[in-house]
């Protein structure tokens, strides 16, 4: 049953692992978020020696679970802190996801824009950070948003290569105290309370962005 | 139809020019030469080939046959090897003869998400390199050549289709083209919007010496800045004029029965 002495004792080790988690999350996300940038642009490049290969291998990262992925790294890449480690088999994970959301948003700018910058003789690097870019990252942003709440939620895969975070440490309270009833739970709650409220923020943007 | 022939050197030629999207002929063979200055409007029924001409002439389209020359150079394609057969344009030709090309569209292809005044000061910044001040100062010039003085602050999606289409010009006109390229641009517009692009384009006309081609239905307007009327059809130039002819008396029935359509 819940022992509320228990509960307290495990609430101060399952924050500080939430410390790790929050930045798993955030540094996680800037990778995908850059090399899912990458991998989109790089994805339409015209020759197909670039586009074919690293379409195949965004398409590999995708359908293969990021806990393989997370073993395979461990094993493959030794010696590399297990955060480190983490945050890049994460972020390149969730790169396949995003480069499509960016695919998305970039076919979504119409076509008269870039006639537009044909028009105006804009070199095609300018093209993609000013006209393009930012009009296609702003269609998407609630996306991405709600890729970072999903990804913030994997993050526990991260346990499986003793990543300490807050499941993880969840986890070892538990078994010293034999308490998995009450550290799981609080951890349970601190995911609702942080992703809860995030997801209310996405949902508003995304009504603000639609108009 | 023979080679139109105008004095001195030609701003635009079409040699035989063919344009085919799939099995559709938008252009057939058609041979044109505009001299510099000219102002030349080109009418006739939609699908004749008008804003196609326009399109290979901002190399947004490509010509499937035949060359296309601006200031007596090939455009649509350029010299290689020693022999200097014509071979595709590439990028690195065409950059540098672009710019003196602009063009203003139907549907004002604005930037949606930067203010009016970046709208104007992005190319004259970053393809002419000018600085940041005197993009603006010719920006501001501009705009208030198109009496849009007070807009320079204002997002183009807080404007009317009228005033949209002014900073678009206003862009265009940025680059200093020399041969300017109007594609239906009052087409898009509500009847009472269209005076007030078109004065400031009759503006434009009188106080440059840009080359100017034009796709319009606007027949008021093509006769007043136009010296020359194409009529074409069915991808060829059916017949050409001075507009007070080619609107009063044209020769074609085809000429008659489309002027009367539009009016």
């Amino acid at each position: 049953m819940w022992d509320m002495d228990a509960a307290r004792a495990a609430l101060p080790v399952v924050l500080s692992g939430f410390g790790v988690t929050l930045l798993a999350t955030v540094l996680g996300f800037a990778v995908a978020v850059a090399a899912g940038l990458g991998i989109a642009l790089l994805g339409r490049s015209r020759s197909r020696w670039i586009a074919l290969p690293v379409g195949a291998l965004a398409s590999f990262v995708r359908s293969t679970p990021v806990m393989v992925q997370l073993f395979a790294a461990w094993v493959l890449v030794p010696g590399l802190d297990a955060l480190a480690l983490g945050v890049l088999v994460l972020g390149l994970h969730y790169a396949t996801y995003l480069s499509e959301v960016y695919r998305a948003g970039i076919d979504a700018v119409p076509k008269g824009q870039w006639e537009a910058c044909t028009a105006l003789s804009l070199p095609r690097r300018r093209v993609w950070r000013a006209v393009v870019l930012p009009q296609a990252v702003r269609k998407v942003l609630p996306s991405l948003g709600n890729y970072a709440i999903s990804m913030f939620k994997e993050t526990p895969f991260l346990s499986v290569i003793a990543v300490d975070e807050m499941v993880h440490e969840a986890n070892a309270f538990g078994s010293t105290h034999f308490a998995y009833l009450e550290s799981f739970t609080l951890a349970a709650a601190v995911f609702l309370i942080a992703s809860w409220p995030t997801s209310l923020l996405v949902r508003r943007l995304e009504a603000r962005l639609a108009h | 139809m023979p080679i139109e022939t105008v004095p001195g050197p030609e701003k635009v030629r079409f040699d035989r020019v063919t344009k085919r999207f799939g099995d559709q002929t938008v252009l057939d063979g058609l041979d044109l030469a505009v001299a510099p200055g000219e102002r030349v409007t080109l009418i006739g029924p939609s699908g004749s080939g008008k804003t196609t001409i326009l399109r290979l002439l901002m190399t947004l389209e490509r010509v499937t046959d035949g060359v296309v020359h601006v200031d007596g150079e090939p455009f649509s394609h350029m010299p290689s090897g020693p022999g200097g057969k014509l071979v595709p344009a590439d990028e690195r030709y065409l950059a540098p003869r672009r710019r003196r090309v602009g063009m203003v569209f139907q549907q004002f292809n604005l930037f949606p998400h930067l203010s009016v005044l970046a709208n104007v000061t992005e190319a004259p910044r970053h393809v002419l390199g000018l600085d940041a001040d005197e993009a603006a100062a010719r920006a501001r010039d501009l705009l208030g050549l198109v009496g849009l003085a007070d807009k320079e602050d204002a997002h183009p999606t807080r404007l009317s289709g009228g005033q949209q289409q002014r900073v678009a010009i206003a862009r265009a006109l940025a680059m200093r083209p020399e041969l300017l390229l109007l594609d239906e641009v009052t087409s898009a517009l509500d009847p009472e919007l269209v005076a007030e692009v078109l004065d400031v384009l009759r503006d434009v006309a009188a106080g440059t010496d840009i080359t100017m081609l034009c796709v319009t239905h606007e027949m008021a307007f093509a006769r007043d800045v136009s010296d020359r009327l194409l009529m074409f059809d069915r991808g060829r130039v059916l017949e050409s004029g001075p507009p007070g002819k080619l609107l009063d008396a044209p020769e074609h029935e085809r000429t008659r029965e489309f002027l009367r359509s539009i009016r």
